[in-house]
């Protein structure tokens, strides 16, 4: 990443960390770089995933909210799973992120993107994911106090209490 | 009944000071109403057609004389000095504004209640048998497993963007009296064969444009894995719940489409996978759950008071009026449960002034163990009443123009809003009960068409759940006139059944006329005056009703 790509790369929440974005977002039309982390559609994975694995970099997907990926046997070599809102109220990728980190045992980053507001950020978070993207324009200081809006909860057993 | 532990004051508390600040970024504009709906209706907050209307649960229907006077201190101070129960427990507040919300929440958790999850596509406040714990048919008192789903379900991270609203319901009773049948999961607690406690599930009931009558999806789910096995059905349907079409997005259109038993598959391969220690309700915890719900010690109850009370009976027709339709049977000999009728002629299906709260608090507190109930008909029930205290409770509820002697009958009626408060609505539904009432003033002629449930529903939406009323009506909206359709044969109980509609549809000013002609064919038709209205239906059919329902239309 050039240092001119680094001062526009977008800010996201990692772990309850405001951090510039590492990772590059690829076009399905784009050919992918020898190196560097970048993030591709979910069918260009399912595609090309042999290909994308023997990179350098680390590779990310992006799941539709209409695939539940934790149902896929193609996990194996994904640093990042992205899931993708294209509306807030669309409640499948929470379920997809429990199935994920407790079915599935997935370690790596798991991503809110699309339509993600503040409103959804303590749920999201509870339910294994731990990066998000915000809606563009939002602010993200204040969504930070988000994660801290309620200090307890009812129900046991649920991927994130941990890093608190 | 139920005291909160400092964790749940503290969920209340921390909700307080959220939606405040949700409130506080809506009016800076920084929400728009699009991102602000669904908050506020998770915090049963809705817009209607003249103002906000807020929702406060009642979980399973269950306060305490405190609650009630703080629902009175809201109605005084925030609204227009009364509220409305409502059919699921809850009670509605319709003139509330924006601004003061936060401050009604907040008086709404120093006396352990709130308005979590009474709308939205979330998991609703949990129903409940209005007798449980007092029933004399009562099999298991299911109000701590109602407690302990409550619990679970709010504020569920996983659930709370759901395809639609999901309602649950218990009962622990040989007769259902919570419509278990008509939720998006009815829950049954049963005992097995080892006198072990467990629910019979049933899933995908519901009314609303397409009502479905719940199927079973198991026999018996022990007690033990209650939230384990719901939180598999829950995932199922936020998995495989249609998300494009709000009108196909509850989970009985998804059993429609699955069929019960690859339904029932995806959910036992998901319990299998999924469930674990950490939902599984140990003996310890039920235990521990249960002793907030023990009957209190009710005392022996003298004799002479039966005596007494026979005599009252006999010397004052219009106690004994009140006595036969509004109290019910106890589990304990000496104990009447008292329904308190909120359908007084005039007066909206469900409303009571602040005043009237105070009132029933005060009794509730000298007469029956300081305890209130809300009914899923719309009423309240006072549980524990002795029968020393009966005749003394009647003269109260009559100086508080509560002692309507109508339980039960044509005018206990169910009812929407309407048009006179809902958006929704294509007609009216309060003026048509304020009718019905001026012809059936004479409580002789109320009495002699027996048991009869009458359910309206201002619109399509079925909120005053039309379609199970032994006689259901349904306003439409034609031209921009107001007519309404008349059905036959609902039930929401154990014989559940969804009515029929009996021909075209009635003007405004001829429904409550052919009300009245169909209820002259039942007494005609009927075999006897104990034969009730529905069994009259079952047995000749809709034939007799129609002839005579259309005879001057």
């Amino acid at each position: 990443m050039s240092t001119a790509d680094a001062a526009q790369a977008r800010l996201i929440i990692v772990d309850r960390q405001i951090v510039a974005d590492p990772w590059q977002t690829l076009p399905d039309d784009a050919p992918a770089p020898d190196s560097g982390d970048i993030i591709v559609s979910w069918d260009r994975w399912l595609a090309d995933a042999a290909t994308l694995r023997a990179r350098s970099g680390r590779v990310g997907a992006c799941c539709p909210s209409t695939v539940n990926p934790a149902l896929s046997d193609a996990l194996a070599g994904l640093s990042l799973i992205a899931l993708s809102f294209p509306k807030f109220a669309d409640g499948r990728p929470y379920t997809y992120a429990r199935l994920l980190r407790q079915q599935r045992g997935f370690t790596g980053e798991l991503r809110a993107t699309g339509e993600v507001l503040r409103d959804q950020l303590l749920y999201l978070w509870r339910c294994g994911f731990n990066a998000f993207e915000l809606s563009p324009g939002r602010d993200l200081t204040d969504a930070l106090k988000a994660f801290d809006e309620f200090t307890v909860d009812y129900q046991p057993g649920t991927p994130a209490r941990a890093g608190r | 009944m139920y005291r909160y532990t400092p964790t749940d004051q503290r969920v209340v508390d921390e909700r307080v000071e959220q939606f405040r600040d949700q409130v506080r970024r809506r009016l800076s504009g920084e929400l728009s109403e699009d991102e602000f709906r669904p908050l506020r209706l998770m915090n049963g907050l809705y817009l209607q057609r003249h103002a906000y209307m807020l929702r406060v649960a009642i979980p399973y229907g269950l306060m305490s004389s405190d609650q009630l006077r703080r629902l009175a201190h809201i109605a005084r101070t925030y609204d227009k000095g009364y509220g409305h129960f409502t059919t699921r427990q809850n009670i509605q507040y319709n003139w509330p504004e924006l601004e003061a919300v936060p401050e009604i929440l907040s008086d709404l958790a120093e006396v352990e209640m709130h308005a979590i999850q009474t709308s939205g596509n979330c998991i609703r406040n949990i129903t409940c048998d209005h007798l449980a714990g007092v029933a004399d048919d009562e099999v298991v008192d299911p109000r701590p497993y109602c407690e302990l789903m409550r619990q679970w379900s709010t504020f569920h991270p996983e659930f709370s963007y759901l395809p639609r609203k999901f309602k649950l319901a218990f009962t622990g009773a040989s007769t259902d009296r919570a419509a278990i049948r008509f939720h998006d999961i009815g829950l049954q607690a049963v005992l097995n064969d080892a006198g072990e406690v467990g629910f019979k599930v049933f899933v995908g009931g519901g009314l609303g444009r397409t009502p479905v009558i719940a199927e079973v999806l198991r026999d018996f789910v022990p007690a033990e894995d209650l939230l384990g096995y719901t939180e598999s059905i829950l995932r199922v349907y936020n998995l495989e719940g249609d998300r494009e079409n709000k009108y196909k997005a509850r989970i009985k259109i998804l059993v429609r489409r699955l069929g019960i038993e690859a339904f029932a598959e995806k959910v036992e391969a998901d319990f299998a996978a999924t469930y674990g220690d950490h939902l599984r309700l140990t003996p310890e915890r039920i235990d521990e759950m249960a002793a907030f719900f023990r009957p209190r010690p009710l005392a022996a109850v003298d004799p002479a008071a039966e005596a007494a009370l026979a005599q009252a009976t006999a010397a004052s027709p219009a106690f004994a009026h009140w006595r036969r339709q509004n109290t019910v049977s106890h589990k304990y000999a000496g104990y009447h449960g008292v329904i308190i009728s909120l359908k007084a002629p005039g007066i909206a299906p469900g409303d009571i002034t602040a005043a009237q709260m105070d009132g029933v608090a005060a009794l509730a507190d000298e007469v029956s163990g300081a305890e209130i109930r809300a009914l899923h008909s719309q009423n309240l029930l006072l549980a524990d009443v002795p029968s020393d205290r009966l005749f003394e409770t009647w003269e109260v509820l009559r100086t508080l123009r509560l002692a309507t002697a109508n339980v039960g009958t044509l005018t206990d009626a169910i009812c929407c809003p309407g048009l006179d408060f809902c958006s929704l609505a294509n007609a009216t539904s309060i003026p048509l009960v304020h009718e019905l009432n001026e012809r059936f003033n004479d409580l002789d002629r109320l009495y002699a068409l027996g048991h009869v449930t009458l359910k309206i529903s201002g619109c399509i939406n079925a909120c005053g759940h039309h379609h199970v009323g032994h006689i259901g009506i349904l306003g439409i909206d034609r031209r921009g006139e107001e007519y309404y359709q008349i059905m036959l044969g609902g039930s929401e109980s154990d014989d559940a059944a969804l009515g029929e509609f009996i021909g075209r549809a009635f003007p405004r000013a001829d429904i409550v006329p052919a009300i009245e002609r169909l209820l002259t064919v039942y007494v005609k038709v009927r075999t006897s005056p104990e034969e009730r209205f529905i069994d009259t239906y079952r047995r000749v059919g809709v034939a007799p009703f129609k002839e005579g329902t259309y005879v001057d239309g």
